[in-house]
């Protein structure tokens, strides 16, 4: 469910300008692009980056919420937490299985993410200190998520955009566990209260930065609303974000951590302040709070479950192997 | 497994409650079909979606090739008195 702007892209094309014309074409006439179509290397990398990095953003992404199922204040909370996580698990294998489509392997996928090589969302690499920070995850980054996700359903690239249909249609569940979460914590005690605003203040910002870098600075843009892979700028789902959330939040009655938030009324949109982009980069290039220990997570869970895959794998073909034997001997 | 054996691929069908013919819904990876199909209830199936699930091996579907796309389909679009509106009725005659 999580994405965010491209980070490291450094393609140029090589075909001929006949076939990258042709290509456009398709795209321009909405066709979608199917995994034996004909498209340029460009593309095919975009996508397998972008599809990557969205991928393993889901199964990172199972760890900060992961850290709280067993501490879950009530049995239905936890129910609900749990169902999440396994969401964001079953996102990251559809999201895979789409990226397979266009010739890179799971493996390769999984080895990137675990040598540190492959990005995943910012996000994931700041800590849940409270149960408070379930809530605001859930209603901010899910909700930053699907803002980004509903227009990569009309991404050119059919499986990424059949794949996103099924996770668009999950992630709803998400935004309202954790909007309830922070409301009940919102309407409780003063400490509760406290707790609930504390989160916001430590999320809201990293929940901006979900979106990318500024238009400005986003690299691979152009060619990829060219391609249709993004419908929409970085800044631009951005400021839908703000629009959408501020008042969710006046609703909680607490209070965004930006002092420089303000109605524009002229433009018809919430003004905000500066993010901090060197926080964002410095998250991004590994430097973030969590970073190695999310890597490094994965790599354990990889290296414990080798067994597992090979005795799978093994007993897989001595049954095959069995099969074949007893029908040689009919 | 050995590092290089990568385990195999399986594409997913589900038959959704409303009674429609089996659909393609992705794919997953299993060491052998009884993980595969088990695997697709788990990754395919969380919200009742389906009441029946096939899985085959990726590697034993026989596609068309997209580049006779042409041969295979340009055939069909010339042949317009296969459909029902080539045929002319007239109106009294009521719905046919």
């Amino acid at each position: 469910m999580y994405s965010q702007g491209l980070i490291g892209s450094g393609e140029q094309t090589t075909e001929t300008p006949e076939f990258l014309a042709a290509f456009q074409a398709r795209i321009d006439a909405d066709e979608k692009i199917e995994p034996n179509d004909p498209m340029p290397e460009a593309y095919r990398k975009t996508l397998i980056r972008q599809i990557g990095q969205h991928a393993h953003s889901e199964i990172v992404g199972m760890l900060p919420e992961g850290n709280w199922i067993t501490r879950a204040p009530t049995l239905r909370r936890k129910a609900a937490l749990l169902a999440k996580v396994q969401d964001e698990g079953g996102h990251g294998l559809y999201l895979y299985s789409a990226a397979e489509t266009l010739g890179v392997s799971r493996k390769q996928m999984t080895e990137e993410l675990i040598s540190g090589k492959a990005k995943y969302s910012s996000i994931f690499n700041y800590p849940t200190q409270t149960w408070a920070d379930i809530g605001a995850i859930g209603w901010l980054v899910d909700g930053a998520a699907i803002m980004n996700q509903v227009p990569l359903c009309r991404c050119s690239y059919g499986p990424y955009a059949r794949a996103m249909i099924r996770v668009c249609k999950e992630e709803s569940f998400h935004q309202r566990q954790g909007y309830e979460i922070m409301l009940k914590l919102a309407e409780g005690s003063a400490a509760q209260k406290e707790m609930a605003q504390d989160a916001l203040n430590r999320w809201w910002w990293p929940a901006l930065m979900m979106f990318g870098p500024p238009d400005g600075a986003s690299e691979h843009s152009d060619q990829s609303t060219r391609w249709k892979i993004k419908r929409f700028t970085n800044d631009e789902l951005r400021q839908k974000f703000v629009d959408a959330t501020v008042p969710q939040a006046q609703r909680l009655g607490l209070t965004l951590p930006d002092p420089a938030l303000a109605w524009n009324e002229a433009e018809g949109r919430y003004d905000y302040g500066e993010i901090d982009w060197d926080e964002f980069w410095a998250v991004v290039k590994g430097n973030g709070p969590l970073n190695k220990a999310r890597v490094a997570a994965r790599k354990k869970a990889w290296e414990d479950g080798a067994w597992v895959r090979e005795a799978a794998i093994a007993h897989a073909n001595k049954r095959a192997a069995r099969q074949s034997t007893a029908l040689a001997a009919e | 497994m050995s590092e290089a054996e990568e385990i195999p691929l399986w594409e997913v069908f589900i038959r959704p409650r409303n009674g429609l013919a089996h659909r393609h819904c992705g794919s997953l990876h299993a060491a052998d079909a009884e993980m595969a199909l088990q695997a697709a209830r788990d990754v395919y199936t969380r919200r009742g979606e389906g009441l029946s699930v096939w899985v085959t091996p990726s590697a034993q579907i026989v596609a068309s090739d997209p580049q006779d796309r042409g041969s295979l389909f340009d055939p069909a679009e010339d042949k317009i008195y296969r459909h029902p509106s080539f045929y002319e009725i007239p109106d009294d005659v009521g719905h046919m």
